[in-house]
Parts: structure tokens; C-alpha cells; sequence
């Protein structure tokens, strides 16, 4: 890659990313408002009593009685500061309540991601060493039960087993609550909290990098360059990890790119599962109470996260494929 | 477990209350200590109590919050912030004298003025069911700091009702006066006189209350603290009851399906009570302006065709009872007398061949909409079998389902045919049966006669009921009108609703008064 255009890349793609975004925004807020119901009346459906009063204090307060345009016009603005706006319904910043949600979520996707990338890509490399043998066959057993497998049963077998059979790992929660722990017990505590999310979670896409590792390495292990290096002698442990296994990684560098801008959106049904305290579930529960400002908030954070992940991708092939080049 | 002559004694008088005395006698006296984890479904926006009133809030917040009074099982007054209480022989002067040394959690005397503040600005100004009652009043006073009185502008019987802290908490007026009630800062950080202060909230995981050590009940509370644990899924709320990582479930935190196992459990206890003062009621809502649900024939035809015990036993798993008329039984001025007609498809049937309504080559005679409640499986369930039911007597439910925002708009608006509903009765028929029914109530709002049902007898009745001082004169009307009322079905009563409250045994004094989980959890203990 020749670094002197890699500034004007940037700007370019930068430009891009920005009108998408915006497009984006005003995409989820026509899409959010045509939603049937809004945020009063589903206080009002709540709370068990209402009055016609009760409905327009809450429109009111809410901002829903300005004419649609100027809603759109104030939630626009406001995104173009940075500011994601209020949360009437919580009485807290929209930020506050994302930023207070992030790490939760990035904590459980990001152990999830890396274990779903390194014992993906490890099996799907000894599949395609063992072609038709057995441990292939269990390999690729394996890698379709889990890909096949709705989620959230997988979580709940998982629990059933470790939490309620063998009591080892606790079956909900992100950590124990009512115990003052410090340091690395509190660690140790988290860590043990996120083992049955995280694992349940990442095996799903462990299955996709598995099989997507074996389908690649099969691939570029017949192709005449692979020939070669054998044929010069060079040992078979350097042939798959040099020549096979680097050129076989492009397509699972693109599945990972696009699951990384996945990330912040978490899984909702795991963090649902497992009551872990995250960003899915915000956004789940803000779409059920219609709760606006912070479904479009992680809707922004979201796409943010995306076109991101999308830019770091190609600057990525070109560092691992050097016939790659960037442009914009 | 053995037990002492007198723990028999007081058994035997009042097996469903289990008091402190009755714990003590039993040689279990309640321990200081311990932390309470339950749980909270679904997790509520804010926990200041009157600026939101959802469910959760009124189960979390009166632990920080207090009303003046509270209910036994049998919805008799008991004395909380108010100590003892006069009514005027008119039963327009009601006296309320405070207890002495009550404090808010931020070291502020609690006084007179903050009730006056509560009742007449605070609740007035954001609470839908407070603001109908309160407007009766004509003057609230403080006589001196810790004296009430309150004047009304007629008798209104079930006025004392509205005392409880899920009807009217008190709320300190020093740090709301002046400010705007639903933002101002103590909304975050809630600050009341009762057992537990507010601790932390971490938002979609938990909530802590630790216990107010300057609580003005000598000794109280016993637990240290209470935490509420958010847990979103229902299988995973049983697991974490089942394998003890909680202590208590509430409300609608277990699904019904689930009970029977969990009663199987020798470490749990499951109960019913507690929901005397509430007494949910659930019907199949019509909307009376859809043809031909304005027929009282085809309403009451529809009304035999459900096997009500069927949906107790078999959907509910025992947990609630079958409906018998508009006023659960739980609550005031309940006639036993007036009784729905039996399950009787046969009949059913007949009375829709006589008011010609006849099945087409399908055997259908008409078809409607229907509803189905978003509030979870069991719901779903109910509508499933009402379907079944209706097609034994040649009506097709072409079944819609929504989310709970879809569902609150379109009852609203009156957009639907039929759907479930199910209401809070506030233990006295005029502050939660009469708003279904009397033609005055006909608004664009969840909770008001959605269906437009108008009958002018039934008004009046409901007005003589409202209107009367004497609690003779108001049986006769409500019995009218319950009389009446299964004549016309105009909601298909299906359930007197109840929740399973299941706890750990060790946990005591739970369901003490007719709020059941709504109390304060002052005398609650874990025995060791």
C-alpha cells in the first residue's frame, strides 16, 4: 500500500460514511415514528388508570405534540453536535444511558468474537488437514449442530448444565450483586459470569469461521503454488501456516470485519438469556416502550460502529494481501 | 416443624396471615440481617412513585415511600404515617394525626405540610387516579405539624382507599415545591420515610435499597437490604428462584405454567394472597360499536360459552378464580348473589339461532377480530382457547397479535373488536369497576368504557353508589347494578386475577396485608 494516498482515501471514504450516516438517521426516524402507538400511550397502557390530561402532559413533555418536521429538525440537530438527546421516559441523556450499557456489551461480544475467531479458524485448520477422516467428520458435525442450533436454546441447555446440574457458573447476571469484591476477585467474578454468554454466543459463530476456514484452506490447498512448496521440500507444519492458511484467511477477514460492526449491537437474545446488562437489551425494551430517543441513539451508535468496521476491513486486506490496494 | 399450642391457636385463627406475633409464637423470632434479593419484571423507567405508576414502581417504590395507611386482607384501614384518623359523622371531615419522629432519608422532619403537599399538588397535578378523587376535596389543611384535616365537598365513601402508597405515597414537599415534579433531581435519587433507602441503580441489572437506620419503627427493618435483580427472560427468572440465586418472585415474574413444578419444590412456598386490595379482574373487552357485539343476546351467548374453570385450572394452574360478576369477590359491595349463568354451549348456541344469527355452509355465523394481550405466553394461551370456545358456537376469532405499545393505542382509539383486558378493582367498585361501565367514562384512553357501552339505569346506579354516604344504601345500588350487569354482559368477565407470590422458606412475614407485595417489607426477615 503506498501511504501518500492514504490521506485522500480517508477524506473520501469519510465523506461517504458521513452521508450514510445522516441518510441512516433519518431513515430510523421516519421508521421509528410510523411504528403504531407512542411513547404516552404506552405509559398510559401501563400505569393502569389515564386521562385525556394524563396523555397530553406526557405529549407535552415528550416534545410529540410539535408538528413531525420540526421533531425531525431538533433530533438532526442534535446529532449533528453530538448531543443524542433526552430520554423523557428514563429522565436520563440518551449518552448516559448508552455509555452506561457499552462496556457490558463490548465485554461479552469482544470474548465472544475472539473465541469464536481463534477456535473457528484452529478447527477449521485441522479439518481441512484431516479432509474425510474422522476427526473432520466431528469437526464439521459440530460446527453444524451450533450453526443450526437456535441461540437462545443453546443458552439455556448451556445453563441448565453448568448453573443448575453441576452448580459450577452462575446462570444470570454480569456479577454478584450485594458482595463488596476488589480487584482480582472482582475480575474473577466477572469472568465467571461471562463464560456461559460469551461461549454461547461465540459458538455459533465459531461454526461459521470453522466451516468457512475448511472451504478456503481445501480451496487454495490444490492450487499450484501449495504444489510447489511441497515439491521443494518444504515441511508440511510451514506449508499450511505460510501458504495455505495466510491466503485461505481473506474471506474470514471479511466475515470478521462485518461481524465486528455487529459488536455493539450485541445479541439480544443472549444479553436476554442471560440478563447480561447491555446495549440489545436497551434498544429492545426502548422499542417496546417507544421510547425514541434511545432506540435512534443506539440505531446511530450502531451504524457508527459499521461503516467503522467496514473502513478498517479494507485497510486490513491491504496490510495481509499486498495485490489489494485502497481506493476510495 | 413442631409447633406450640399457641402458634396452633393462631393458625387455626388466621391461616392465610402469618404476623410477627404469630412468627414469634412459633418460636421464630425475626433475625436482624441479610440481604433480600428478588426481582423486578418488567425493570420501570423511575422509581419515583406518582411521576410514574407502572406496575414495578408500585411494587419497589413503597419501600422507600409511605402512604398514610395501609389494608388488611379484608381492606380495613391500618395506621402507617397516619398513627389514628376521625371522619366526621356527615363523612365530610377527615382528621388524619401524624406519627411523631418520622424523618425523610436526607434527615428532614416529615410534617403535615408535606402531606398537604402530596395530596393536593404533587398527586394532583401527575396522577390520573389520584386527580378524579382529590378534586373532591375542598380544603386540606395542616392544623399544626402534625395534624390533617381534610374537608370534602360530598361524602365519599371510599375516600380512605386512596391512602395507601401505591394510591397517594407522601412525598417531601422540600424537594419538590416549585420545581417541575417530573424532573427534578430527587425523581433520579428517591428520597421518602420508609424502611429502605435508595442506593444504586444500575440500569438493566439491578436496584439497591439498604436499610434507613433512622426509620421511626423502633427495631425495623430487619433486613439490611433489599436488591432487585432485573433478569428479562421468564425461564431464566424460575432458574434463578430454583436454584436460590433469589429469594422471591412477585407478580408476573413466574409464568403459570411454571407453578406446579415450582410448588414441587421443598425449599419454596408459593401464595396466591396479597392481592385483596387490587383484585385484578380480566375480560374479553368488546367494542360495543362493532356489529353485532351491541346485541346483549350474543354477549351473553358468548359469555356461556367459556368453561372459566377450564382457564383457572388448566391455563392458570389454580393461581386466581373463576369470575362470577363485574366486582371481584375480593372487593367492597362483591353480591354473590349475582351470578353469571353456567358454562352451557347448547344454550348458547340456541339463543344465537333465536336472534337469527345463523351458520353459513362453514358453520360460522360471523367472524371477529381478536386481540390478543402482549403482556406474554399465558396471554397468548387465553386467546387461543377463547378461540376454541367460540367456534363451538359458530364464531370465528380471525386472531391479531401487536406489542404492548400497538395494543395500548388501538384500545385507546378504539380500534378493535375484541381483546383481553384485565383492571385494577382498588378495593371499592367506584374507584375501579364504575369507570368500565357508566357512559360519562366514554374517552379516547386505555382504562376508560373503551367498549361504549351506554345504559342509562346503569349510570344512575353507579352515581347513587359514588354519591351516598351510607354503606346500606350503596350495597342496594351495587347490587342493582351487579344484578343488571350479568344481565347485559358488557365485558365477558373471565378471571378474578391473583399472582403467585413463591419465595425460600426462610423468608417470612411476606404477604401480611391485602398489598401483599406492595407493603413496605419492614417486618420482613430471614430466619436463619
Amino acid at each position: 500500500m503506498e501511504l501518500s494516498r492514504l490521506p485522500g482515501f480517508l477524506l473520501r471514504r469519510g465523506i461517504k460514511a458521513a452521508v450514510v450516516i445522516l441518510a441512516i438517521v433519518v431513515c430510523n426516524f421516519l421508521l421509528i415514528h410510523a411504528a403504531p402507538g407512542d411513547p404516552a400511550s404506552v405509559i398510559a397502557g401501563q400505569s393502569g388508570a389515564a386521562d385525556e390530561r394524563f396523555l397530553a402532559q406526557l405529549r407535552e413533555q415528550f416534545g410529540l405534540d410539535k408538528p413531525f418536521h420540526v421533531q425531525l429538525w431538533i433530533y438532526l440537530k442534535g446529532v449533528l453536535t453530538l448531543d443524542l438527546g433526552f430520554s423523557h421516559r428514563q429522565q436520563q441523556p440518551v449518552w448516559t444511558l448508552i455509555s452506561d450499557r457499552l462496556p457490558a456489551t463490548l465485554l461479552l461480544t469482544g470474548a465472544a468474537f475472539a473465541f469464536a475467531v481463534t477456535a473457528g479458524v484452529t478447527l477449521g485448520t485441522l479439518a481441512a488437514r484431516r479432509v474425510g477422516r474422522w476427526a473432520d467428520s466431528v469437526i464439521t458435525v459440530i460446527a453444524l449442530t451450533f450453526y443450526a442450533t437456535p441461540i437462545f436454546w443453546v443458552g439455556l441447555m448451556l445453563v441448565l448444565f453448568f448453573s443448575v446440574w453441576l452448580e459450577w457458573l452462575p446462570s444470570f447476571g454480569m456479577a454478584t450483586v450485594g458482595v463488596e469484591l476488589s480487584g482480582l476477585a472482582a475480575v474473577l467474578d466477572v469472568g465467571k459470569h461471562l463464560i456461559l454468554p460469551a461461549a454461547t454466543l461465540g459458538l455459533f459463530y465459531l461454526a461459521v469461521y470453522a466451516r468457512l476456514t475448511r472451504a478456503t484452506m481445501l480451496e487454495v490447498a490444490d492450487q499450484d503454488f501449495v504444489k510447489t512448496a511441497r515439491a521443494k521440500g518444504v515441511p508440511e507444519g510451514q506449508v499450511v501456516r505460510r501458504h495455505v492458511l495466510r491466503n485461505a484467511l481473506l474471506p474470514v477477514i471479511t466475515f470478521a470485519g462485518i461481524q465486528a460492526g455487529q459488536l455493539i449491537g450485541g445479541s439480544i437474545l443472549v444479553e436476554t438469556v442471560f440478563a447480561w446488562p447491555g446495549i440489545g437489551r436497551l434498544a429492545f425494551d426502548a422499542l417496546l416502550a417507544r421510547d425514541y430517543a434511545v432506540l435512534l441513539g443506539v440505531f446511530f451508535c450502531t451504524s457508527v460502529m459499521v461503516v467503522l468496521f467496514n473502513l478498517l476491513t479494507d485497510l486490513l486486506y491491504a496490510v495481509v494481501d499486498p495485490r489489494v490496494e485502497v481506493e476510495g | 416443624m413442631t409447633l406450640s399450642r399457641r402458634g396452633l391457636l393462631a393458625a387455626a385463627s388466621a391461616p392465610v396471615l402469618m404476623s410477627v406475633q404469630d412468627a414469634l409464637a412459633q418460636g421464630v423470632a425475626p433475625r436482624r440481617g441479610g440481604t433480600l434479593q428478588m426481582m423486578l419484571t418488567p425493570e420501570p423507567p423511575v422509581l419515583q412513585i406518582g411521576v410514574n405508576q407502572q406496575g414495578p414502581t408500585l411494587v419497589a417504590a413503597p419501600k422507600m415511600f409511605q402512604g398514610l395507611l395501609t389494608f388488611s386482607p379484608t381492606l380495613e384501614p391500618q395506621p402507617l404515617l397516619a398513627k389514628s384518623w376521625t371522619i366526621s359523622p356527615d363523612g365530610k371531615e377527615y382528621v388524619f394525626s401524624l406519627q411523631e419522629g418520622v424523618k425523610w432519608h436526607d434527615g428532614q422532619p416529615f410534617t403535615a405540610d408535606d402531606v398537604v403537599f402530596s395530596i393536593t399538588k404533587f398527586h394532583m397535578e401527575l396522577a390520573p387516579r389520584a386527580r378524579a378523587i382529590f378534586q373532591l376535596i375542598e380544603t386540606c389543611e395542616a392544623r399544626d405539624p402534625l395534624t390533617v384535616r381534610i374537608v370534602l365537598k360530598q361524602p365519599f365513601q371510599p375516600f380512605l382507599l386512596m391512602f395507601d402508597a401505591t394510591a397517594a405515597a407522601m412525598v417531601p414537599k422540600h424537594l419538590f415545591d416549585g420545581r417541575d415534579y417530573r424532573t427534578a433531581p430527587a425523581v433520579q435519587r428517591p428520597v421518602g420515610t420508609g424502611p429502605f433507602r435508595f442506593v444504586e441503580w444500575q440500569r438493566g441489572n439491578f436496584i439497591r435499597l439498604d436499610r434507613n437506620e433512622e426509620y421511626w419503627k423502633p427495631g425495623q427493618p430487619y433486613l439490611d437490604s433489599i436488591i432487585y435483580r432485573i433478569i428479562p427472560d421468564s425461564q431464566s427468572r424460575r432458574l434463578a428462584l430454583e436454584s436460590g440465586q433469589v429469594l422471591l418472585s412477585q407478580t408476573n415474574d413466574i409464568e403459570p405454567f411454571d407453578i406446579p413444578a415450582l410448588r414441587q419444590r421443598q425449599n419454596l412456598e408459593v401464595h396466591t394472597a396479597g392481592w385483596e386490595y387490587f383484585s385484578p379482574l380480566s375480560w374479553i373487552e368488546l367494542n360495543h360499536r362493532v356489529k353485532p357485539l351491541d346485541d346483549a343476546r350474543v354477549r351473553r351467548a358468548m359469555s356461556m360459552a367459556i368453561d372459566r374453570n377450564f382457564i383457572v385450572n388448566r391455563l392458570w394452574f389454580g393461581v386466581g378464580k373463576p369470575a362470577t360478576n363485574p366486582v371481584a369477590s375480593t372487593t367492597r359491595f362483591h353480591d354473590p348473589a349475582a351470578r353469571l349463568p353456567a358454562f352451557n354451549v347448547a344454550e348458547a348456541n340456541r339463543i344465537l339461532d333465536q336472534a337469527g344469527y345463523p351458520r353459513n355452509a362453514q358453520g360460522v355465523r360471523f367472524t371477529l377480530k381478536h386481540m390478543a394481550l402482549p403482556y406474554g405466553e399465558i396471554w397468548t394461551r387465553l386467546s387461543e382457547y377463547l378461540r376454541q370456545a367460540m367456534r363451538n358456537i359458530g364464531i370465528a376469532f380471525e386472531m391479531e397479535s401487536t406489542d404492548a405499545g400497538s395494543w395500548a393505542r388501538r384500545v385507546g382509539n378504539w380500534e378493535y373488536e375484541t381483546t383481553i383486558n384485565f383492571v385494577y378493582q382498588f378495593g371499592d367498585p367506584t374507584l375501579g369497576v364504575e369507570r368500565t361501565y357508566v357512559s360519562t367514562n366514554i374517552q379516547r384512553v386505555t382504562f376508560t368504557n373503551t367498549g361504549g357501552y351506554a345504559n342509562p339505569q346503569v349510570d344512575a346506579l353507579f352515581l347513587r353508589a359514588r354519591t351516598s354516604a351510607a354503606a346500606a344504601e350503596r350495597q342496594a345500588a351495587f347490587s342493582e347494578v351487579q344484578k343488571l350487569l350479568i344481565e347485559e354482559v358488557p365485558q365477558i368477565w373471565l378471571m378474578e386475577l391473583s399472582f403467585p407470590t413463591i419465595h425460600d422458606r426462610r423468608v417470612r412475614n411476606v404477604i401480611t396485608t391485602g398489598l401483599g407485595v406492595h407493603k413496605s417489607f419492614d417486618d420482613v426477615f430471614i430466619a436463619g
